[in-house]
């Protein structure tokens, strides 16, 4: 693995991004869908505390719909012009690829998520916050962003159109966030052992970040956001390396 | 190591479709390789194997020593590869292209610098480096990929259709370009036009449904055709057909035609020797008057058409 290669991979992705407005137009959605959510659906004002558990609370939501759009053209793109030959015959591995490609779409995620530091300091105008909490949110929530990342990386890699990668890789987001909502747990109670249940739970994106957000690591969290970028990335590898030439 | 690529019993199947059929062939440093054969004889195919992009089914290739599926990093680094319609990232210019590809290729500082110089003025896109690809015109995208892969100075140079879509002048100038850096290189160009037979190759591989049919040099190629060292002649004492039945007696000729524009006969020698000077002391020996008297080089395109299609007579 060579880390230059990575490197160098992922600058070209990332500034990708902003070669056409499509980055522009994402950073402005983002932060205007946050900040909704934020004030309206999360009731900011009226909960009367000082911590932005309104705002990480959206983002499981906001992200099945925004980050399929980030995801979608890192690999169906290269697939459709082509430019995937001149990729995977220039010196590098696969895994290179894939990872810098990731990594570009997280860094650039990452970034729009920093440009959400006016509420950071609104929150902070306005009482006394628990800074720490706040950073473990804004972590959090940036390690759940690189889980559907993953999931949406590996799946427009199994396809030239960026359309279809955006729709499969939003209903496969949303089964991972669902898994843990109390109506889907619910269903599956009423019949299925308790072990099943906790099982479906435990794969949800929502039981992981909620600690999460509210401030409190676990190793556990952690580790399952890790093992899912690792599993949907190598996966990801695979289909790249078995099928670019189709 | 003598052969800069090695590629032996190469084949790829694409379920029952056998798209390349076990081929052998080698290329030499200093050598430029003409992959001729028409659409879908599996050119494309057996490049991308070379280059590392496609898995074979069978067989090996390998590149200044390197096994492509062993060491395809090692490979790939000694292999610059233009691949079929020259693809590249179109949102980027020339010049953020480039300095990408001398990234991944290991250049940096000034030795980036110049490297990306010298691509750019080599394959002649100086005056667009900083336009958007996407906004280029054809000749310009085609020659970004050019520089894209001459730009580390690579020993292997494989280019898919190099000059496919350019005009005249933008051929040329590719032309000129390949030529210029054949020495000290081996390079393998795939092409179905036959006048690039000539003006690029030192060596000739004819593949029709995946399998080789012909390895051997230009010349070698065109003396395969029935017209070569043919003679045209015009003899203005005696008319055409009666001219046809006396030369047509002679004993190192094979044939004659009368041309259907009626300028003169085609002489056909027998084991494709050359004839002229002695079919010139016949005619003189019989006091006519020869107003024009030509031998022909071998016609390529019927060759062309004799060896990728000899096969399909045969077959169902």
């Amino acid at each position: 693995m060579n880390m230059r290669n990575i490197w160098f991979i992922m600058k070209r992705e990332f500034n990708g991004y902003f070669a056409t407005p499509v980055a522009y137009v994402f950073i402005i959605i983002f932060l205007l869908l946050a900040g909704f959510s934020t004030f309206y659906v999360g009731n900011f004002f009226a909960r009367g505390e000082a911590d932005l558990y309104p705002f990480f609370s959206m983002h499981p939501w906001l992200y099945v719909l925004l980050i399929p759009a980030i995801s979608m053209r890192l690999w169906a793109e290269e697939r459709k012009s082509g430019s995937i030959e001149l990729l995977m015959t220039l010196p590098i591995s696969v895994f290179e690829a894939v990872i810098g490609k990731f990594l570009a779409a997280w860094a650039f995620t990452g970034l729009a998520l920093i440009l959400n530091f006016p509420l950071w300091i609104t929150v902070n105008y306005l009482g006394n916050p628990d800074n720490g909490v706040i950073f473990t949110g804004f972590l959090g929530s940036l390690l759940m962003a690189g889980g559907f990342l993953a999931i949406g990386s590996c799946i427009s890699a199994t396809t030239k159109n960026q359309v279809i990668a955006f729709v499969i890789s939003l209903v496969v987001s949303l089964v991972f966030v669902l898994a843990g909502f109390g109506i889907v747990l619910d269903f599956f109670s009423s019949w299925a052992p308790q072990t099943l249940v906790n099982a479906i739970s435990s794969f949800s994106f929502l039981t992981h970040f909620d600690a999460i957000s509210k401030g409190v690591i676990d190793m556990r969290d952690m580790l399952y956001f890790a093992a899912l970028i690792t599993i949907w990335l190598f996966a990801n590898a695979l289909i790249v390396y078995a099928r670019k030439a189709d | 190591m003598t052969s800069a690529i090695e590629i032996n019993d190469l084949a790829k199947h694409f379920g029952e479709i056998k798209a390349v059929d076990g081929i052998n062939f080698s290329v030499k440093k200093g050598e430029v390789l003409g992959f001729l054969g028409p659409n879908g004889a599996g050119k494309s195919t057996t490049m991308k194997m070379i280059t590392g992009f496609l898995t074979p089914t069978q067989g090996s290739v390998s590149v200044c020593g390197y096994n492509v599926l062993e060491k395809p990093i090692a490979a790939k680094a000694s292999i610059g590869y233009l691949p079929e319609g020259a693809p590249a990232y179109a949102d980027m210019t020339p010049d953020s292209f480039l300095k990408f590809i001398a990234d991944i290729r290991g250049f940096s500082g000034k030795a980036k610098k110049d490297a990306v110089i010298s691509a750019a003025e080599r394959a002649r896109v100086m005056e667009v480096m900083f336009q958007p690809i996407e906004t280029l015109s054809k000749g310009y995208k085609r020659r970004v990929g050019l520089a894209q892969a001459i730009l580390h100075n690579p020993p292997v140079l494989i280019m898919d259709e190099p000059t496919d879509g350019l005009d005249p002048n933008q051929k040329y100038e590719v032309r000129t370009l390949i030529n210029e850096m054949a020495q000290d290189k081996a390079i393998i160009i795939s092409t179905h036009i036959l006048e690039e037979v000539h003006a690029l190759c030192t060596r000739n591989v004819v593949i029709s449904r995946g399998k080789v049919e012909f390895d051997g040099t230009p010349f070698e190629l065109e003396a395969m055709s029935r017209y070569h060292n043919a003679v045209v002649l015009t003899v203005n004492s005696i008319d055409n057909s009666a001219l046809a039945k006396f030369v047509g007696n002679l004993d190192f000729v094979a044939e004659t035609e009368v041309l259907s524009s009626g300028q003169g006969i085609r002489v056909f020698p027998k084991d494709g020797k050359h004839i002229t000077i002695n079919l010139s002391e016949k005619i003189r020996e019989q006091g006519w008057e020869i107003a024009s008297l030509y031998a022909e080089n071998g016609r390529l395109d019927e060759v062309f058409r004799a060896i990728t299609t000899k096969n399909t007579a045969g077959a169902k």
